[in-house]
């Protein structure tokens, strides 16, 4: 066995038992960045040096009896998390020479746990993008193929384009990605692997670049649910220095894994069924709810009425918070500056933000600063938070019947390069079935069930209540138990 | 009395009402941990969070709450328990963030008002309508380098209040004397320094004209105003322009102005036309800030009396007059004073001494209240001397003097001096008899109805006592030998 190839948990116990150690463990995993980055663009930067130093730190501290949670795993962290040292780009020109002199809460919670960290990875700029298509630092290589065309170059989704493309090529054992409409769960659909958004609070936003304040949420990548759930534990918990995170105790999310399903009540939304949803998706949905009624769960059919609006929602909603967390990327004080000799302030800001900012960046500043504008902010911005809350009041209601809720995860497997790029809207499809949970602070977790005709994978979300990921990780691992997804991509480390 | 300006075409009346921005006195920015002292250098007094840097949030400061229900309270106003942050979007150099997070549309503090004291002894009720949160912007200073703009960010996220006050004044005086009391409140509270001339109060004034009888008319804001006498000018200058612009036909247009203190006229800022679309929404960063009605009851507990209420008491239980209590509660510092000063002693005289005395001393040495050239249980000293009798008024003058001059004890300088006064009858009748013995002749004049030559008599026996001598023992002893 190659050691990428381990699972999360799996290096844990090897890494306790001996079997491997730290340096060894992440000496794997730096070469095969080093021989498959090239052709994947996960990564924006690598921080291979770095990581074999946190390494035998790491053993070090196995050594003397002090290992923590995550001791000497290697892993990818979203090039949106600031990290101390290390150029953080938001995936954008204008943060192309930032060096934060801080450290994001979630990425100091991982090394004080003991992980050790291979890069950044490759994202949309900002965060805004289903494709990782609209990074300054080019797109990613999904790492599956379709089985009629292995030369097309299929996107890996985004926002988190680069986390999950890492974990799936087994380049690194898990992730951090960020969720503002489907960011973690649509990519990890994509290239087969887990990731989950939890419940909106349960990370510290504290040193994330913000996209949409009221919508983002840090979550963990990784090749199995309970991998999910053992770095979720030590990415949440309460921080004093961002006032949504919430004050709640974090449970031993790993634990929930092996939680029975026998009674639960899984809510089925009929409207996720949408006209012209493949067949597949259909078919996979489907199959789910059976294994998990096999399982002792009981399904029960639901209404969100207020689905249909969710994503004109979304694209007021998250635009407009964009728009102003995005003005502070002036020119002024970091990132890039691009001024005449004659350049007064308003030229000053009008050139940095134009060559700084990719289309996809100031198309959505754009949408943002219209709906937030006099004489058209009550049509669309405070409708658009009239409906946030109905949206909520549909899970609020739906609780009442059910204990957890399952749908497909994405409309479609992953797509080319070139495909869905003619028209915006049709990119903003791709967050259709995972807006809902963002809008309503939900947690949500993706998981890969099975192939389409093209042997890609497809995933299927589970929903829960605020603040119980430990029933959405029960439900997950028993789809992950029966699903029994063994199927690889084409392109990984030690293949 | 109305405030009135004759125009060609007839009187005319002020319209004012006042936004100040009132710097919060806390160690700590209303959003993040960095300090708030004045003077610092440039950018010493930044976090990254006041830089807005990537990924930096804010969190609320609860001293500069506390402040904020605490001044509400001193202004009698209504405190939400609900409120709530938004964002006002707008580009500038000094404004890191890219928007102010600012109370828009639901201020912490509602409605309330607060008593003006105006020069003809009469007092005015003026409204408040609002008192809300919100960051100070850094500051650009365009004058260090030919080309370049400088950019400080100290002030950058300090805590703000904005009170805006109901179009309630109508002279300048009243403007004067709002900003005055708004300031004099914030200062008993320890809420805002009020120290005009380091930008911790700033007043941006609020214009019309109209004929009796008429609605209101359009108003022009005169933007931060920095100083209570500057107030006061911009009005007027700012008034007298409308009317001649009313007057010549024109009308009026909704702009903001600056005031050009050297010229003593305002001059157009921006019209409404280019005014900012601020896009103002609620701030994701920041969930609604919701205090309880404990919290502010605990605060309104620890209120310390507001110079209203101390202003009524020095009448009522020290028996001075109104004007002399409004003058010694006009500041904190001199109330502290005045009243150990009169604790025990003659009230009236004390608030004799403190106003006239005391303050001219002040005046003439250039010091203030707070360092006072005789301290308050100095003066009380020297008025227990003259208590005791043992000085004379026309002596304790002249310690008085020694005491601003050495800045010693009475007592000590009375010793020193001599100074005592005699109040030894047996002496003083020595003294007289002498005085009479000496001046025979005026003493028959005074013999045979010459009363006049009294005053006389009591200036040579205190010439000769080096008016030591008790006045009223003299008097007695020689109406005494003169019978």
């Amino acid at each position: 066995m190659h050691a990428t190839d381990f699972t999360l948990g799996g290096a844990l116990a090897a890494l306790n038992e001996g079997a491997i150690s730290a340096e060894e463990l992440t000496r794997a995993h730096v070469a095969a960045v080093e021989a498959l980055n090239p052709k994947l663009n996960a990564f924006i930067t690598t921080t291979s040096e770095q990581a074999l130093e946190a390494a035998r730190a790491s053993d070090a501290r196995r050594k003397r009896g002090e290992a923590g949670p995550l001791e000497g795993i290697p892993l990818a962290i979203k090039d949106l998390f600031c990290t101390e040292g290390v150029r953080t780009t938001a995936g954008s020109t204008i943060l192309g020479n930032f060096i934060p002199p801080y450290e994001s809460t979630v990425t100091a919670q991982l090394k004080r746990d003991g992980a050790v960290f291979l890069g950044k990875a490759n994202l949309d700029e900002f965060a805004m993008g289903s494709s990782n298509l609209t990074s300054a630092y080019g797109g990613v290589l999904n790492p599956w193929q379709r089985k009629d065309d292995p030369d097309a170059r299929l996107v890996p989704g985004g926002s988190s384009g680069g986390s999950a493309a890492a974990v799936a090529a087994r380049i690194a054992l898990g992730a951090t990605g960020t969720d503002t409409g489907g960011s973690i769960r649509q990519p990890a659909a994509f290239c087969g692997i887990t990731g989950i958004k939890p419940t909106y609070g349960r990370c510290s936003r504290f040193g994330i670049v913000a996209f949409a304040s009221s919508l983002d949420q840090a979550g963990p990548f990784a090749r199995t649910v309970e991998d999910c759930a053992i770095l979720l534990r030590s990415m949440a918990g309460h921080d004093p220095k961002d006032s949504t995170s919430a004050n709640q105790p974090v449970p031993n999310f790993a634990a929930a894994c092996a939680r029975s399903v026998k009674g639960l009540r899984i809510g089925v939304p009929r409207e996720y069924r949408l006209d012209g949803m493949p067949a597949e998706i259909e078919k996979l949905w489907r199959q789910g709810l059976d294994w998990l009624r096999d399982a002792g769960a009981e399904t029960v059919d639901i209404s969100l009425p207020h689905t249909k609006y969710a994503l004109p929602t979304y694209y007021i909603v998250a635009p407009a918070e964009a728009s102003s967390n995005l003005a502070r990327y002036d020119g002024v004080r970091f990132g890039l500056r691009v001024a005449e000799k004659d350049s007064d302030l308003g030229d000053l800001y009008e050139r940095t933000r134009a060559e700084g900012f990719g289309a996809e960046v100031r198309r959505r500043i754009m949408i943002g600063t219209y709906v937030l504008s006099a004489g058209y902010y009550d049509a669309y911005y405070l409708k658009a938070q009239k409906i946030r809350a109905l949206i909520a009041g549909d899970f609020d209601a739906a609780w009442a019947k059910v204990d957890a809720i399952v749908t497909p995860a994405t409309p479609s497997a992953a797509f080319a390069e070139g495909e869905n790029t003619d028209d915006p809207v049709q990119m903003y499809l791709n967050d259709v079935f995972t807006v809902t949970a963002n809008l309503a602070g939900l947690p949500g977790l993706a998981l890969p069930t099975g192939l389409d005709h093209q042997g890609l994978p497809l995933g299927l979300q589970v929903i829960g209540r605020a603040f119980d990921e430990e029933t959405v990780f029960a439900v997950g691992a028993a789809l992950e138990r029966t699903a029994d997804f063994k199927a690889v991509p084409a392109m990984r480390a030690g293949a | 009395m109305s405030y009135i300006i004759d125009g060609e075409s007839g009187p005319w009346e002020i319209v004012i009402g006042l936004e100040v921005h009132a710097q919060i006195m806390s160690n700590a920015k209303l959003f993040s941990a960095a300090a708030t002292a004045f003077g610092a250098e440039p950018n010493a007094q930044v976090s990254f969070i006041d830089a807005g840097f990537p990924g930096m949030l804010p969190v609320i400061n609860r001293e500069c709450v506390s402040q904020a229900v605490r001044t509400g309270l001193g202004l009698n106003a209504n405190v939400n328990l609900w409120s709530r942050f938004d964002r006002k979007n707008y580009f500038y150099a000094d404004l890191p963030q890219g928007y102010q997070i600012s109370q828009y549309a639901h201020p912490i503090i509602g409605e309330g008002a607060i008593d003006i004291e105006l020069a003809d002894g009469s007092t005015k009720t003026i409204g408040i309508t609002r008192l809300h949160l919100e960051q100070d912007a850094g500051k650009s200073q365009h004058d260090q380098h030919p080309t370049k703009s400088f950019i400080d960010l100290n002030r950058s996220g300090v805590a703000l209040m904005e009170i805006v006050s109901e179009p309630d004044m109508r002279s300048p005086e009243e403007a004067g004397a709002y900003l005055t009391k708004l300031r004099q409140i914030m200062r008993y509270l320890g809420t805002c320094d009020g120290n005009m001339d380091e930008g911790s109060l700033r007043a941006d004034v609020n214009v019309s004209v109209r004929k009796a009888g008429e609605g209101f008319r359009t108003r022009c804001e005169v933007k931060n105003v920095n100083s209570i006498r500057f107030v006061m000018q911009a009005v007027e200058a700012e008034a007298r322009r409308q009317i001649e612009v009313w007057e010549a036909g024109g009308r009026v247009d909704q702009e903001t102005r600056l005031f050009d203190t050297g010229r003593g006229i305002t001059r157009s800022m921006r019209s409404k036309e280019d005014a900012h679309d601020y896009r103002y929404f609620p701030d994701p960063d920041l969930p609604p800030l919701v205090i309880d009605a404990a919290f502010v009851e605990s605060l309104k507990a620890a209120l310390p009396e507001l110079p209203d209420q101390r202003r009524a008491r020095y009448v009522r239980d020290y028996g001075i007059p109104p004007y002399d209590a409004h003058v010694l509660t006009l500041e904190r510092e001199t109330a502290a004073y005045y009243e150990t000063v009169a604790k025990g002693r003659d009230a009236k005289q004390a608030a004799n001494w403190v106003m006239g005395d005391l303050f001219a001393a002040i005046n003439r040495t250039k010091t203030s209240i707070a360092e006072p050239p005789v301290t308050a249980p100095d003066l009380g000293a020297l008025l227990d001397l003259m208590a005791d009798g043992t000085l004379s008024g026309k002596l304790a003058k002249e310690v008085f003097e020694a005491m601003v001059e050495t800045g010693r004890a009475p007592g000590a300088i009375v010793e020193d001096r001599g100074l005592k006064q005699v109040t030894d009858s047996g002496a003083i009748e020595a003294v007289i008899d002498q005085v009479l013995a000496a001046n025979a002749d005026k003493v028959a004049e005074y013999r045979s109805g010459k009363d006049k030559l009294f005053g006389f008599f009591v200036g040579q026996t205190m010439k000769a006592m080096q008016g030591k001598g008790n006045p009223a023992l003299v008097n007695d002893v020689l109406k005494q030998k003169l019978s």
